[in-house]
């Protein structure tokens, strides 16, 4: 039992960002996995409940005509790495999200919420950051759309003003094709674990030469983050050992790891640097590229 | 015979179909529900405390402060009561506490109609402290200037002794000495089903308390002595229960809810705890420093051991120190020829209180004592398994500490067995001189135990056997089932000695102190050990019975009878049945004239303690710039005596290899050492390997005959814990020639010393 | 708060007033079907799961009125005729029992796990993956791994 003070189920998008709207306290609940454990917890803020688990349509993953793939915010993470066109075209978003939790958890939590409760350990935030993901919201004013680039205001800040509701997300073509793209989860457990660092790289790779690296941290700042000094760095270099070492120096500038219980500064860097090289040598493999 | 063959358990059917009742299982009419007010600070007392909101709340029947509970200090530790006053554990706790101890205390209890309702009242109490220094480890709590956690101060006991010889001459004598400092973490047993108890009264003085207990008996004296009421008052019934590892061997809700029903006119109210409270608010293992010393001859000639352990109670003392003096003690049977000397401090802390946890105090011992046994072994350049080979006890050595023979002693062979398994010889070979990033290791480590608790406490077993009707048995035991599989061993033992098959013996595995013969429960692996000559007994008494029966129904002497597959046969012709047990027990309920309920009623002491061994072999990979660890194989070998049930020894084994995988490489219960407030208090958090985590597990036996059993058996459900953690820190050592002395061997810690070795 | 719902438990259709405020699991226990264990309530542990239109959800973090519709299978429903499933008939050869509180959520995970994937060989590594939302911690996971190797060669070679 919870304690919910207020619960409305949505009968659709529209009735949604109304009930949204009409309360200043309402929050929305997707697939319960964070929202109903911040209840068990007695938390104050999650009392006023606006539950979307009927709106089937954010549920779907589809393909526009302009070749975007388009993820329904409501689509459970199993959903997402099962489907083909995730599979076919943006496979890193699966990995990602693969690595969330458990079973039973990736069976209900949905990329949908992994993004809007503004997680620093969010798992598909990495991808999605690789990916330059656009977030199709609406509220009562209308839709519009927002990149998940600076989307991230702060540990669990988002911008997402009150009413709105994220119905799904875009990937556009320029942002998946020719791209190689890996995700690593660097966390105590192989399971049911938080990243203690998360990494995510996509590589263009032109003649042997490194033409674009898009490289993506969570737990590394006070919000996941592109790098755009290391990115930078890569540019028009040759995919080998040096250029990965000068990577990884270069990340340094990009992050701000802090020091908390689970995990010193020191170490965060660690492995900070360790991902670069692994995951971009990961990313390479991907598109049948290897470090010289 | 079904000793030493592995028939289906008892409560296997009971369990995959959920038809197992467990506590929470069982509601009554008119529940109410408990919800504890915790302390939001590590130290202090309470200054204020305002519960009007709370008792306004829908749903609150009651709300219960320190103030309301009774004066009367008690001790919560599942030790059998002792006669001897120097040997009594110590009493310091209230029901609810003004001086909260650690970041959790119990200040005031709320009693609701729904267990929501009591926590959202619970949440409403309001609370004020005068907070006081926090003292989170020794290095604070036994400073000079360090406030009293209770009254006697922060010492709980000390402690020392040497056994075999001078100390001194032995280490000076000896061609090496090494030392070092290890250490051990505060682990939490994380049984899958948290804490839970309620109570009701069947008049105005007899309260029913159903629980999820290792120790029914010792419960139902602890809740006399804390309300100070006739013991014979209370009735303590333990259903089926999720897991204890130790953590039930405690009495933690019992008389909370005990004190509650009597304040509430014996409704039944319960008492569960969250994940999060039991976490921090039920015992945990103490964590442990290990000062050690070795002393070895350059042939590999073990001069020495001597350690000196401060062990961490915690807020309260709980089993306090009794777990270094039994970790301590249950270590001489490893090295018996050498000199060992053993010295340990335990104090209190602000952090959650520690208690019994698998396999008490050993694993915290023998850390220390097989990471210096790696150490002095490489030291005089010697091979790990060769040095412990020579040094390890052998059949009749002499316990220096007890003075007596060890009967039996199969540690070679298992050190032999698992060298093999391994592939070590080879295996070290190939990992020699490796460098780059990713290297492999072997490590080895052994263990001794007990198996009980005597000559410490008493060792007192009972068992009930009855004729049943249709010529089966029903089998009570105060002994408790918690998950070991003990109902089914006992039965495997019932059915041999009385002649029967096992699917004719039923196990209660319910105990109900005011029906189930006396025991003191779940602990110490002592189980099998000290209930076997009770069954044994029994089922010789029953045995007799019937043959006595039969000789009134057939004249045949009875001498010249015997039970065999269920029926009473020809002694020298087991073919000839004489009559089946149903016959003669549906004869012996129903003859107008002749016989009764065939019965037998045993209480068993034992006055023996046997030591079990075992050691672990590891294979393990280490990702330096990755600070991981990769587990390739693991093998336990036990001497644990005659195997009863292959399968489930085989299961404890397993069990306990996976809880020291954790404790080894991921778990720490973690506080601010500046506020005490705990860190890590859920499942998230606090890292229990997941079934990703674990390596395939590998476990076999050498199956010694120990002379002092029933049934040729020792311990065997603690000890599979206590060598894996030595070993992988030896494999660790082994694969980058850095020393991690603490546990865990978490990515964090491996970077810190990775980087302080240079290899980073 | 009430609301009407109606599902499919185990093969009985139930209409139900529910407090919107319940868990499934809080629901599922109040109609007895006590195998659905709480270990964490927060979905850490897998000792509620239930499948719930074949997928296994954690039942302490799913809220009651989701099942509304919903066909859910609880480990009760799994024998039948006093017959063990094979997936219970597996774990009770296996030695995967040992205290049984976690037991009745990795049975029902079993169960959808060797539904997905039906004729496949499975490695022990799929098998951890497909497991690893349930905590057991008194088998070191060994047994049940077995038990699932079992169950799976049962059912490939039917």
């Amino acid at each position: 039992m919870f304690p919910i003070e207020k619960y409305h189920m949505a009968e659709s998008v529209q009735d949604a960002v109304r009930a949204l709207a009409e309360d200043e306290n309402a929050r929305v609940i997707a697939g319960g996995t964070d929202v109903l454990i911040r209840l068990h917890e007695g938390h104050k803020d999650y009392r006023n409940l606006v539950d979307i688990n009927s709106l089937d349509a954010l549920r779907r993953i589809w393909q526009e005509d302009d070749g975007s793939v388009c993820i329904g915010a409501l689509a459970s993470f199993t959903e997402i790495m099962d489907h083909p066109l995730v599979q076919k075209f943006v496979p890193v978003i699966g990995e990602a999200v693969a690595t969330v939790g458990g079973p039973q958890v990736r069976n209900r939590g949905t990329m949908g919420g992994n993004i809007c409760n503004g997680a620093v350990s969010a798992d598909s935030a990495c991808a999605a950051l690789v990916h330059e993901v656009d977030l199709v919201i609406e509220n009562v004013d209308g839709e519009r759309t927002e990149s998940v680039i600076g989307f991230h205001a702060g540990p669990g800040r988002v911008n997402l003003k009150h009413g709105d509701l994220l119905k799904y997300f875009r990937i556009r073509p320029e942002n998946y094709l020719n791209m190689g793209a890996a995700y690593y989860k660097y966390a105590m457990r192989e399971a049911m674990d938080i990243a203690t660092i998360g990494c995510a790289a996509g590589l263009h790779v032109t003649d042997g030469a490194i033409s674009e690296l898009r490289l993506a941290y969570t737990v590394s700042a006070p919000t996941p983050i592109r790098c755009a000094e290391a990115e930078l760095a890569a540019k028009g270099q040759p995919l080998n050992k040096t250029t990965l070492g000068n990577i990884a120096q270069t990340v340094e500038q990009d992050v701000k790891p802090r020091t908390s219980w689970r995990a010193t500064k020191e170490f965060r860097m660690h492995v900070i640097r360790t991902l670069a090289a692994k995951v971009i040598t990961n990313a390479a493999w991907k598109i049948g590229e290897k470090i010289a | 015979m079904t000793v030493g063959t592995s028939p289906i358990r008892k409560d296997a059917v009971a369990k995959v179909t959920g038809k197992a009742r467990y506590t929470d299982d069982f509601t009554m009419p008119g529940m109410l529900h408990a919800a504890y007010v915790r302390s939001t600070i590590a130290h202090g007392t309470v200054s204020r405390i305002d519960t009007s909101a709370a008792r306004s709340m829908d749903g609150v029947e009651a709300v219960f402060t320190f103030e309301d509970v009774p004066d009367t200090l008690f001790a919560t530790a599942g030790h059998p009561h002792s006669l001897d006053p120097d040997h009594v554990d110590v009493a310091d706790r209230l029901l609810l506490t003004k001086h909260v101890r650690y970041h959790g205390d119990e200040v005031a209890i709320v009693v609701a109609s729904s267990k929501l309702a009591a926590k959202e009242a619970a949440r409403a109490v309001v609370v004020e402290y005068d907070e006081l220094p926090v003292c989170v480890d020794a290095a604070s709590a036994l400073a000079d200037e360090a406030p009293s956690i209770h009254a006697d101060g922060n010492v709980i006991k000390s402690h020392e002794f040497i056994a075999g010889g001078d100390l001194n001459t032995a280490v000076d004598g000896a061609d090496a000495v090494i030392s070092g400092q290890y250490h051990t973490p505060v682990v939490q047993h994380c049984h899958m089903e948290n804490h839970i108890a309620y109570a009701y009264m069947d008049d105005f003085e007899h309260i029913v308390v159903v629980t999820s207990t290792q120790i029914p008996h010792i419960c139902r004296r602890v809740v006399g002595q804390a309300l100070d009421m006739p013991w014979g008052n209370v009735r303590v019934i333990k259903p089926y229960i999720g897991g204890g590892f130790g953590n039930k061997q405690d009495v933690v809700l019992e008389p909370m809810v005990a004190f509650l029903t009597t304040r509430l006119d014996g409704r039944p109210i319960k008492l569960e705890l969250d994940r999060e409270e039991c976490m921090t608010s039920t015992r945990t293992r103490h964590s442990a420093i290990l000062d050690c010393r070795a002393a070895a001859d350059e042939d590999g000639t073990l001069k020495a051991v001597d350690v000196a352990m401060t062990s961490n109670t915690g807020a309260y003392a709980s089993h306090g120190h009794s777990i270094p003096s039994a970790g301590g003690a249950k270590s001489c049977n490893l090295y018996p020829r050498s000199v060992i000397r053993f010295s340990a401090l335990t104090h209190y802390s602000n952090i959650p209180a520690a208690g019994a946890m698998r396999a008490y105090g050993s694993p915290q011992v023998i850390f220390g004592l097989e990471c210096a046994l790696e150490d002095i072994a490489r030291k005089i350049g010697m091979d790990s398994v060769d040095f412990r080979i020579k040094n390890v006890a052998r059949k009749m050595d002499i316990n220096p500490l007890s003075n007596k023979p060890i009967r039996s002693a199969g540690i070679v062979e298992c050190l032999e067995k698992g060298r093999e398994l391994i592939q070590w010889d080879e295996k070290k070979r190939r990992f020699a001189n490796q460098e780059g990033p990713v290297r492999r290791g072997l490590g080895v480590a052994c263990f001794s135990y007990g198996s009980g608790t005597y000559p410490v406490c008493v060792e007192i077993a009972g068992c009930r056997l009855i004729l049943n009707q249709d010529g089966s048995v029903h089998m009570q035991v105060g002994a408790t089932e918690i998950g070991q599989g003990s109902d089914t061993a006992f039965a495997q033992m019932a059915a041999d000695t009385l002649g029967i098959s096992y699917d004719k013996v039923h196990v209660v595995t319910t105990q109900d102190t005011d029906v189930s013969p006396f025991d003191t429960g779940a602990y110490a692996s002592r189980q099998t050990y000290v209930v076997a000559p009770a069954v044994k007994k029994a089922a010789l008494e029953l045995k007799t019975s019937v043959l006595e029966y039969v000789r009134e129904m057939t004249g045949k002497e009875t001498a010249s009878l015997d039970i065999v597959d269920n029926n009473v046969v020809a002694a020298n012709q087991p073919d000839c049945v004489i009559a089946s047990l149903a016959d003669v027990a549906i004869d012996a309920y129903y003859h107008k004239q002749r016989g009764g309920q065939l019965t037998a009623d045993v209480s068993h002491k034992t006055r023996t303690n046997a030591p079990s061994f075992g050691c672990t072999f590891v294979d393990l990979e280490v990702d330096v710039p990755m600070c991981k660890i990769h587990i390739h194989q693991i093998f336990n070998v036990h001497d644990a005596g005659q195997i009863i049930h292959p399968l489930l020894a085989e299961g404890q084994v397993h069990g306990g290899m996976g809880m020291a995988v954790g404790m080894a490489l991921f778990e720490e219960l973690l506080v601010n050492p500046d506020n005490g407030r705990v860190l890590n208090n859920n499942l998230l958090d606090y890292k229990i390997p997941t079934f990703v985590d674990i390596p395939d597990l590998g476990c076999s036996f050498v199956e010694t005959m120990e002379p002092t059993a029933a049934y040729g058996n020792k311990s065997l459900g603690e000890p599979p814990i206590i060598s894996p953690g030595p070993a992988i820190r030896n494999a660790i050592l082994d694969a980058t020639g850095v020393a991690v002395n603490r546990m865990p061997m978490s990515p964090k810690v491996l970077f810190t010393h990775f980087h302080d070795a240079g290899l980073l | 708060m009430k609301r009407a719902i109606t599902m499919t438990v185990n093969n009985r259709k139930l209409a139900l007033d529910i407090d919107v405020r319940s868990s499934l699991l809080d629901i599922l226990r109040e109609q007895g079907l006590t195998s659905v264990k709480q270990g964490c309530g927060v979905g850490e542990c897998g000792a509620c799961t239930v499948l719930v239109d074949d997928i296994p959800v954690d039942s302490c973090i799913y809220l009651a009125a989701w099942a509304d519709g919903k066909n859910v299978r609880t480990v009760e429903g799994e024998c039948r005729h006093g017959k063990l499933s094979p997936v219970q008939q597996a774990y009770v050869e296996a030695g995967a029992v040992q205290c049984g509180f976690c037991t009745p959520g990795l049975v029902m995970t079993t169960t959808s796990f060797l539904e997905r994937n039906k004729g496949k060989k499975l490695s022990r590594e799929e098998i951890r993956v497909g497991h690893a939302g349930n905590l057991c911690r008194c088998t070191g996971y060994e047994t049940i791994v077995r038990a699932v190797e079992l169950a799976a060669k049962k059912q490939n070679e039917e």
